[in-house]
């Protein structure tokens, strides 16, 4: 399973390699979301005193990307490797070049750069600063100290580390065309390409993103998971003093579903311009609210 | 004399904030250096991608001594003021102080403070903490496990090491002792990120330059910039090519590396069906790499120069090659959007433009290309363009806005509008337009000559000005989000370059009947404002219907002339020639000042200036100015002493002297030759029939009296003087004018 034989080696090298570091290798989350830093593991755990280091794959849909599979770049479905190391620790950086190293980036041969880049999500209240990575010209990861998450100030900041994975894949293994790649890393008949996985995928929900997806459907789910995202939260408060939250993590599970709904009808273009900007603000009012939750429960340092 | 060196070691700053960032740093610690009285020889600041480094050079080793006298309370003063004196001093008690004798005053108390000049390098170490905690970056940040505590130092990304040592060149220097956040000085830094990674121990500042060269840093973002521009030129050359050179590409690249290597790399002749444009800005947006061009053809070469950070184990092969296929995605993605773009017609993207809000006032960009192309369409005989092509070119000017390529690369706005419409067959000077009707941008853009891209442009620009000033959007002082200013520039540029003689009142009339077409309840409100501003009397200004245009046009036309001032003075035309000009209002042939009071026809100001500025060196026009001022300051002198004024014609049966006869004569003639002149447009002329003036000027002042014993002669005389004012004010307004 060498890293620049198959897609899933790079994937396993990678766990392999921040697992040697102390991470926490967690499996992706169980929803829609559009990035890795949704993954409650993130979001969530970015807020609050308490250290935190994790890692992951996450599974990442970004419906208006989709190109019904003929475009060798762009997919509404794609991987992100995740890393949030909370406090940042203060090697991160050499730790990141240690990461390429192990999944055969070798820093003697290759110009690697770090390329200002700010970090900014409408939905989730967050921002942050630091770089996207360039390694010889392509930009193949995002690296960002967490100023805020939900609108709340990070202390201590957490650095995070986004891998995509596919492009990153593309590089190693040198193709050009994102459904060339090697998937399981066996040649001949046994070689399973990422077009042999994902190629129908990417075709059927370009179909189901632009033109097919039930739009009153979703206009409904998305007040249905902004209505029990306010309820959960209500519900979750215990005692009058709001001092401690007990359901933190279901209320936000139905942010992230009303996020990825948005991102559905976006796609569809049944969202103009002026209430997009509403939809995007309503989004983050719930990750807020979530997020002033979070902070009241355990994990999230409450009486700590 | 000592030197102090300072290095603040950190993660990769960002290229664009690095040339500032030395700047601030270079400042801040000057003005902290001098405000401690440690006067220095020489102070200069460096920025690489991960160090800020700063070299002071001769800071003397002590602050010298300080002696202050301060005055007290005069002796048996009470209590609370004596108090008061030695908390304000320091002095312990009124022993400390001395007695001093003063005639008026008698004796009161004087505090002699003497306090002794610090070591330069205490000062020193109180200093630059405080500078690092309050460094001025326009984004910084928090971070590590200190970042839980308030008051954490924020840096522009996470700074690891801070260098700082003083001492004579001659000697090993000190550490200057201080810590920031955890962060303790020190004389240790670091070399290039891959190539050079250990700890180096500097001393001074050109051990510290030279230790650092050798470990792979340039520190000096000029010579780092000078490397790369030879390297690409060279690389260009060699292929027979010519670099297209970016300034801004080339400072932002010279930030991103510490070690500059250039490499060359290729892309697929084929890519160059694609406008040469399209390419560079995907290249240079993108990458960050330079093209360059065959500079037999001009044409676009298909070679770009990339700036890499490490000399890499195998010559640059791998990044090169990593470069090349990036460039190859990225182009195909730009030729996939230029191909796409091709298949629809400029025409059919129209009607989007309904749903695209311009602004929340002023309607959709639809609304907008109406207003736009009615308002060409009036212009185009104006400016001598065909009518027709005029409507078609501001119909489709805009349409580039919604193509892939645009929408990737703004920049390119107006540009790919000519490549799609000469694609789909338009006419060359419709097509020109699409691109020009932007310019001119700025001062030093190109300004459209063809008349149906000026039609087209100045259509443009009048709609933005007369909207924004409807809805009450001014410019105001450094604020101009709508870059207003930039587009009456663009305006008046594009009147004086190409001599059109517009009416600009007509025109801004023209412009606001069309915003009232479309937009009646704006232009409704507006009415309103002006009323309570200007109007005064609702009822007449209702009356009045013309009224509301005639005092927005005024407003409107003021921005204008204001524009116009600064920019002749710009081009180094006397602003008193320019006041004198512009006081004269808008005059009929005979000088009387016509209704609105502000000129509209550039041109013609423009030209007024010249003439006036030509007649002005010459003797004649030097005397005459001289007469002329004499005779306004007597007028101004006399009308104060009788509080009344002297306008009105002079009684010709009360002239006693020859000289007045013909002095009055002469006003006659002159006044009479230059209306003509300037009825003509021909100020030349005008400033010369005005020169006839001078010899019965000056006979007048050598034989005449103006102050005659006889009240009524008096009167009369100082009518003809005012007779000489008006006379002059055909021209200009001779009393603006400095000698």
């Amino acid at each position: 399973m060498r890293p620049e034989r198959s897609f899933q080696g790079l994937i396993l090298a990678l766990q392999r390699y921040w697992a040697d570091h102390g991470c926490v290798i967690l499996q992706p989350y169980d929803m829609e979301v559009g990035a890795g830093t949704f993954h409650p593991a993130t979001t969530l755990r970015a807020l609050g005193p308490k250290p935190w280091n994790a890692a992951y794959v996450q599974p990442s849909r970004r419906p208006k990307d989709g190109r019904y599979g003929e475009n060798p770049n762009r997919l509404q479905h794609y991987y992100q490797f995740q890393v949030i190391l909370k406090p940042s620790p203060p090697d991160i950086q050499e730790l990141y070049l240690a990461s390429l190293a192990a999944i055969g980036i070798d820093a003697h041969l290759h110009d690697i750069r770090f390329v200002e880049d700010d970090w900014e999500s409408p939905t989730l209240g967050a921002w942050g600063l630091g770089w996207e990575c360039w390694c010889d010209g392509m930009e193949v990861s995002q690296f960002t100290y967490f100023q805020q998450v939900a609108g709340l100030e990070c202390a201590p900041v957490a650095g995070e580390l986004t891998y995509g994975l596919e492009r990153l894949a593309m590089y190693v293994q040198g193709v050009e065309n994102v459904y060339d790649l090697n998937f399981n890393g066996r040649d001949g008949d046994e070689k399973v390409t990422y077009g042999d996985v994902f190629l129908q995928a990417e075709q059927e929900y370009s179909r189901h993103n632009f033109e097919h997806a039930d739009t009153a459907m979703l206009f409904e789910q998305f007040t249905m998971a902004e209505k029990a995202c306010r309820s959960y939260l209500d519900a979750g408060w215990d005692g009058a003093h709001k001092e401690r939250h007990l359901m933190a993590l279901p209320a936000y599970d139905q942010c992230i579903t009303a996020s990825h709904v948005f991102n559905l009808l976006d796609a569809r273009g049944v969202i103009s311009v002026t209430e997009r900007q509403s939809y995007i603000l309503r989004v983050r009012e719930l990750a807020k609210a979530c997020g002033e939750a979070w902070v009241k429960t355990a994990a999230g340092g409450a009486g700590a | 004399m000592p030197d102090l060196l300072l290095e603040l070691f950190s993660e990769e700053i960002p290229a664009r904030m690095q040339a500032r960032a030395a700047d601030d740093l270079r400042r801040l610690v000057a003005d902290k250096l001098v405000a401690e009285g440690l006067v220095y020889e020489g102070i200069k600041a460096f920025a690489t991608p991960r160090r800020l480094a700063l070299t002071v050079h001769g800071i003397p080793a002590r602050q010298p001594d300080l002696k202050d006298e301060r005055k007290g309370p005069r002796v048996g003063a009470p209590d609370a003021a004596v108090q008061g004196f030695l908390k304000a001093t320091g002095l312990a008690s009124l022993d400390e102080a001395t007695i001093q004798k003063d005639p008026k005053k008698g004796e009161f108390y004087v505090a002699l403070i003497e306090r002794p000049g610090r070591a330069a390098i205490d000062v020193i170490a109180d200093i630059l903490p405080v500078i690092i905690r309050t460094f001025p970056w326009p984004k910084s940040m928090r971070w590590g496990a200190r970042s839980a505590k308030a008051g954490a130092l924020q840096w522009v990304r996470p700074l690891h090491a801070i260098t700082a040592t003083f001492g004579p060149e001659t000697e090993t220097p000190d550490v200057v002792p201080f810590s920031v956040d955890g962060i303790d000085s020190g004389q240790i830094t670091y070399g290039h990120r891959f190539m050079a990674p250990g700890a180096i121990e500097v001393r001074h500042f050109a051990d510290y330059e030279a230790k650092l060269e050798a470990a792979k840093v340039v520190l000096d973002a000029e010579r780092r910039r000078d490397i790369i521009l030879a390297d690409a030129r060279q690389l260009a050359f060699a292929q027979g090519y010519e670099l297209i050179e970016d300034q801004a590409l080339l400072e932002e690249v010279a930030g991103l590396v510490e070690w500059p290597v250039v490499l060359m790399g290729s892309f697929d002749p084929a890519f160059l069906s694609i406008p040469g444009e399209v390419i560079r800005a995907t290249i240079r947006h993108n990458q960050k790499c330079f093209v360059m061009r065959d500079p037999a053809t001009g044409a676009l070469a298909p070679k770009f120069v990339l700036v890499a950070n490490i000399e890499a184990s195998d010559g640059g092969a791998a990044i090169v090659a990593g470069n090349e296929r990036v460039i190859r995605a990225r182009l195909s993605d730009a030729k996939f959007f230029y191909d796409t773009d091709l298949k629809t017609k400029l025409e059919d993207r129209l009607p989007k433009f309904s749903q695209i809000v311009f602004h929340e006032k002023l309607g959709t960009q639809a609304e907008r290309i109406d207003r736009i192309e009615r308002l060409a369409v009036e212009l185009a005989p104006l400016v001598g363009a065909d009518v027709e092509k005029t409507r078609r070119a501001a119909r489709l000017a805009k349409a580039d806005l919604l193509t892939e390529v645009v929408g990737e690369f703004p920049e390119l706005q107006g540009v790919m509008g000519r490549y799609y419409a000469l694609a789909q067959g338009e006419d060359a000077a419709v097509a020109q337009a699409c691109e020009d009707h932007y310019k001119p941008q700025g001062p030093t853009d190109r300004v459209p000559t063809d008349p149906v891209a000026i039609a087209v442009a100045l259509a443009d620009k009048i709609d933005t000005l007369v909207g924004f000033w409807a809805i009450d959007e001014k410019p105001t002082g450094s604020k101009d989000p709508y870059a207003l200013r930039r587009a009456a520039l663009g305006v008046i540029r594009l009147i004086i370059n190409n001599d059109l003689q517009l009416k600009l009142r007509h025109i801004t009339a023209e412009a606001l009947n069309l915003l009232g077409e479309s937009k009646p309840d704006l232009v409704d409100e507006a009415r309103q404002r002006w009323q309570t501003l200007y109007g005064g009397d609702q009822s007449i200004a209702s009356a009045l219907e013309g009224a509301f245009a005639a005092v927005f046009v005024k407003d409107f036309l003021s921005f204008f002339a204001d524009r116009l001032k600064v920019q002749l003075r710009e081009q180094g035309a006397r602003h008193d020639l320019v006041d004198a000009v512009f006081a004269l209002g808008n005059r009929d042939a005979e000088g009387t000042p016509v209704q609105e009071n502000v000129q509209d026809d550039l041109l013609l100001i423009v030209r007024r200036v010249e003439a006036l500025g030509n007649f002005l060196d010459s003797d004649d026009g030097k005397n005459l100015l001289a007469g002329v001022k004499r005779a306004i300051n007597i007028l101004r002198i006399e009308e104060k002493k009788d509080g009344t004024t002297f306008d009105g014609a002079p009684d010709a049966t009360r002239y006693t002297l020859p000289e007045e006869k013909q002095l009055a004569a002469a006003i006659a003639q002159a006044k009479q030759d230059a209306g003509a002149a300037v009825a003509q447009e021909d100020f030349t002329a005008a400033m010369s029939a005005m020169a006839k003036l001078r010899p019965a000027v000056d006979a007048f002042f050598d034989k005449v009296k103006v102050n005659d014993d006889d009240p009524a002669i008096r009167a009369n005389r100082l009518r003809l003087l005012n007779e000489i004012r008006t006379a002059t004010r055909t021209v200009a307004d001779f009393s603006k004018i400095q000698d």
